[in-house]
């Protein structure tokens, strides 16, 4: 059962992204820690942890595009669920530090001493395996955007007003994280990490590994979610994307299959955060900031919605155009951007990856064309062998 | 409270108002299992409304409206009601344009509807065979890779009737089905749903008076949310207050 519901997501785009990270996975590590400083072919340190946050970013693009693309959920708080992993693998990582903070207190994190707090709070119980924290990594934002969901899809909250109340969510966590009482640094957070799993967080193996861990992370969540969508649930959630009430007459229940779709993705941008925090060294209320989870959302336009591969490839190239713009025209960042958004909305209104996939299958579709013009319209119907065969690649879809 | 009847469909003193409009007004309505009824109407009379209270759109003010004879289906959701064996065709055809036509008759076929069984649902040749048949039935085997979206007006009738059948309810409620269509297509679409009818109820909405009339079957006339009369088609044509609220005094 299992084997066959991955065995669908099996076609060419897939091994194409698989194959580029796990190639990435292998080939940047190895060039940055083997090769002698100087190497022309030798990644830099920073290159690695920067590459390593512009994939996590790409993870939280893709799990967007599995509720804005194929369920037709706007989430304009999916940076929530991200920072939420965040926070439950920068908590692991403060208690890592152990007696080596600044005050020396074996159990208490620095931020916590310093607010004469005696004791650990009761959500901090555990952090300190590392096997707890990452199930909670995945647990916390799965069971806010359950819990979330649950309310908001029963009550058939949709469109604008389902936006807005996302957005209300990440604000509102914003602001509670911000609160010192919270437990959770206040302002500025959890930082000054030392040790993942025994190994040093600054040094360049570590680096590296993080990296190959955030490129098959991504491989395993962009496998999983073709599998979904090309599953016959994944059909279900195209049919409540485009005619919700439809699908309630043939017997469906959208509140559910948003809620699966919902808590899945919840689940990948939790671990997407849980690998930015190590890489980029700090996690502060500011990830929950609502502008945040708006720029996911351009991202996943440029790229491409309803596509996949376009989420990744959209954070990827804005991520990089934010790092040259901000080196080079700080002050022109923010023109860029939304002039960008503006540009993809006009112009290309589904994004890189559709556009192009929509150039493609309309000379499929030419093709096919002029090959069924040619028979004589007696013929029996013609349909390929293997009912597999259609639901491959080469079908033209919408979406892509 | 149960209340049994022998129907497959009964709705007794069924009233909705919307803003103080009566849409619906003490309503009553029996269908025999395996009946097909044609209802008729003048615009307004209510007929979409009656199906949104069947299907579980709009819940009725007052009245009850039962399914195989106990069902309250005042009581269940659109969902619930579908999966009891109600399907319904909508006035404007109603398709799942970015899925193929095949697609469209797959995700309609009678099965589980729950998260995991879709989740890892597999095509059985059972299924592949289904979905032949149907395809075959509303002419559209040479259609079934194209997207919904593409199909003629008249198409994508066929093809939400080929959904209907999909679902293999125990009663359908067909809404216009022959709004758009060609002479020929309209004939068609008569022969169809008598051979529908063979194994189902049926309950079709229609102002085309030469489909009804293709139909022949028992006519009822709404006007102003209640029945205004009910019989044959010539019965309830030579009916003089039919006559009177169409062609006005």
């Amino acid at each position: 059962m299992i084997t066959a519901f991955f065995y669908r997501a099996l076609g060419a785009k897939l091994y194409w992204v698989v194959g580029l990270l796990l190639a990435a996975a292998i080939l940047i590590p190895a060039s940055n820690l083997l090769l002698p400083v100087g190497h022309t072919l030798r990644v830099p340190n920073y290159a690695v942890a920067l590459m390593g946050k512009y994939l996590t970013y790409a993870m939280l693009a893709l799990a967007l595009d599995l509720v804005w693309g194929y369920v037709g959920i706007l989430s304009l708080g999916h940076g929530a669920f991200f920072a939420l992993g965040g926070y439950a693998m920068g908590m692991y990582l403060m208690r890592q530090i152990g007696s080596r903070g600044v005050y020396g207190n074996p159990d208490l994190p620095d931020f916590m001493v310093f607010l004469n707090w005696q004791e650990l709070p009761w959500y901090w119980w555990g952090f300190d395996n590392f096997w707890f924290a990452m199930m909670m990594v995945m647990v916390v934002p799965g069971l806010l955007a359950f819990a979330f969901g649950w309310f908001a899809f029963r009550s058939r909250v949709t469109g604008v007003y389902l936006s807005i109340i996302t957005q209300a969510m990440t604000f509102a966590l914003m602001l509670a994280f911000f609160r010192n009482d919270m437990g959770f640094g206040g302002n500025n957070g959890l930082t000054d990490f030392r040790e993942i799993l025994g190994f040093s967080v600054q040094a360049p193996a570590t680096r590296a590994g993080l990296f190959a861990a955030t490129c098959v992370a991504l491989a395993v969540s962009f496998v999983v979610c073709s599998a979904i969508t090309k599953s016959k649930l994944g059909k279900i959630m195209i049919s409540v994307r485009d005619a919700e009430s439809r699908t309630r007459f043939i017997g469906y229940r959208p509140e559910y299959v948003k809620l699966f779709a919902f808590v899945v993705s919840a689940i990948i941008a939790g671990i997407a955060g849980a690998l930015y925090v190590p890489q980029v060294g700090i996690i502060n209320p500011g990830e929950f900031a609502p502008a945040n989870s708006i720029e996911v959302v351009v991202w996943t336009a440029i790229g491409g919605r309803g596509t996949l591969v376009g989420p990744i490839i959209g954070a990827i190239l804005v991520n990089y155009a934010k790092t040259w713009f901000t080196a080079a025209y700080p002050e022109l960042w923010l023109f860029a951007l939304g002039g960008l958004f503006v540009a993809v909305t006009l112009f290309l209104p589904k994004g890189i990856v559709g556009t192009i996939g929509d150039y493609f299958a309309g000379r499929r579709e030419r093709k096919l064309v002029e090959a069924s013009d040619t028979p004589p319209p007696d013929l029996p119907v013609m349909r390929p062998q293997n009912a597999e065969s259609y639901r491959g690649e080469t079908r033209p879809q919408p979406a892509e | 409270m149960t209340v049994v009847t022998n129907s497959i469909l009964y709705l007794s003193g069924v009233s909705v108002s919307f803003d103080g409009f009566r849409a619906i007004n003490n309503l009553s309505l029996a269908l025999d299992p395996g009946e097909m009824r044609a209802i008729i109407g003048p615009n307004g009379a209510g007929k979409t409304t009656m199906m949104d209270i069947i299907t579980g759109k709009t819940r009725p003010d007052t009245g009850e409206v039962f399914f195989d004879g106990s069902v309250d289906l005042t009581r269940h959701d659109e969902a619930d009601i579908a999966n009891m064996g109600i399907g319904r065709k909508f006035q404007k055809p109603t398709v799942f344009e970015s899925h193929s036509v095949e697609d469209n008759i797959l995700l309609s076929l009678k099965g589980p509807r729950s998260i995991l069984p879709t989740l890892f649902w597999r095509e059985t040749q059972d299924a592949a065979k289904r979905i032949d048949d149907i395809l075959g039935i509303v002419r559209l085997g040479d259609k079934r890779s194209a997207l919904a979206a593409n199909l003629s007006h008249g198409q994508k009738q066929w093809l939400e009737i080929g959904m209907l059948l999909a679902q293999d309810p125990k009663l359908l409620l067909v809404d216009e089905p022959v709004a758009g269509m060609t002479d020929a297509e309209t004939e068609e679409t008569a022969r169809l749903l008598r051979d529908i009818s063979q194994s189902h109820s049926v309950v079709v909405v229609e102002h085309d008076m030469h489909f009804v009339r293709e139909l022949g079957v028992k006519v009822t006339c709404l006007h102003e949310g209640s029945v205004l009369s009910e019989g044959s088609l010539d019965h309830v044509s030579a009916d003089p207050r039919v006559v009177e609220v169409y062609l006005g005094r």
